[in-house]
């Protein structure tokens, strides 16, 4: 898979495969992102009037944390900025997957895909939320070996995460040759 | 490479901010890219390269980095839009 710039903008290139592997895994991130809202933690009083309502816990799953973190170093002020916030947040980046989920979904088959400014800021935003929960799964820190032996354990999804990486890193050159 | 501009520059003129202003704090994480965090500041902050590069590596190298400071209402919509670019980031009273 590669990103090219043309003269009306980027445009993705990539196989059947690819296409497939970043679908799926765009879905996978709408999925987490309608888990863990507490129902019960909805606060009926301010539903009826119109406030907004959210969780007031952070979520249970570390990969959902990073995606919404807290926005306080205090529990308290962490807990009641979510709540009138988080959803919110949620609903941002279910739409940012969705943006490019659907010009995934316009080559089921690979191909090739023009972007849009607006899709490729969108393509940028979910590349990079799809590295956050996968780096979260594989615990990635500074001291993480990102090139494994093949029979280590994470070797699979830490070459997955190089390539989000680096897919990434190319779609933001091409963004920034463009704006120059 | 030049110094993070001023984050804490007096705005005498603005009568409603206050003596210890609050700030956005972007911490440390070991998955954002450099060059995405870069880029965000600028896109998100309007700053130019220079200041958005000197910023992002003072969060990689310190840990943290306020990259913007005003009333606590203005602070918590930056970093709700920080953390809607995948920013690891938190609001706090500058002391």
């Amino acid at each position: 898979m590669r990103f090219t710039r043309k003269r009306t903008g980027i445009e993705a290139r990539l196989n059947r495969v690819e296409a497939a592997m970043l679908s799926s895994m765009a879905s996978d991130l709408l999925e987490l992102l309608d888990d863990d809202v507490d129902a019960a933690e909805q606060d009926p009083l301010a539903a009826l009037v119109g406030m907004p309502t959210g969780p007031v816990k952070r979520p249970s799953d570390p990969a959902l944390v990073r995606l919404l973190p807290d926005a306080y170093t205090d529990d308290q002020d962490a807990a009641d900025f979510r709540r009138y916030t988080e959803s919110d947040l949620r609903a941002a980046k279910r739409a940012t997957a969705a943006v490019m989920l659907a010009s995934l979904g316009s080559v089921p088959a690979g191909g090739r895909v023009p972007l849009e400014p607006g899709q490729a800021d969108a393509w940028l935003g979910c590349l990079n939320d799809l590295r956050l929960i996968l780096g979260s799964r594989m615990e990635v820190s500074e001291e993480t070996d990102l090139y494994p032996e093949p029979d280590d354990p994470k070797f699979q999804g830490l070459e997955i995460y190089g390539w989000l990486g680096r897919l990434q890193e190319s779609l933001l050159a091409h963004m920034q040759a463009g704006a120059r | 490479m030049t110094a993070p501009a001023q984050l804490d520059k007096p705005v005498a003129e603005d009568e409603t901010t206050p003596q210890h202003p609050w700030v956005a704090i972007v911490w440390n994480d070991p998955i954002n890219l450099m060059s995405y965090v870069t880029h965000v500041l600028m896109e998100l902050f309007g700053y130019p390269r220079e200041k958005a590069e000197a910023m992002m590596l003072d969060v990689h190298n310190k840990g943290r980095a306020a990259v913007s400071s005003g009333t606590r209402e203005k602070m918590e919509q930056d970093v709700t839009r920080l953390h809607a670019k995948g920013l690891w980031a938190t609001v706090q009273q500058d002391s």
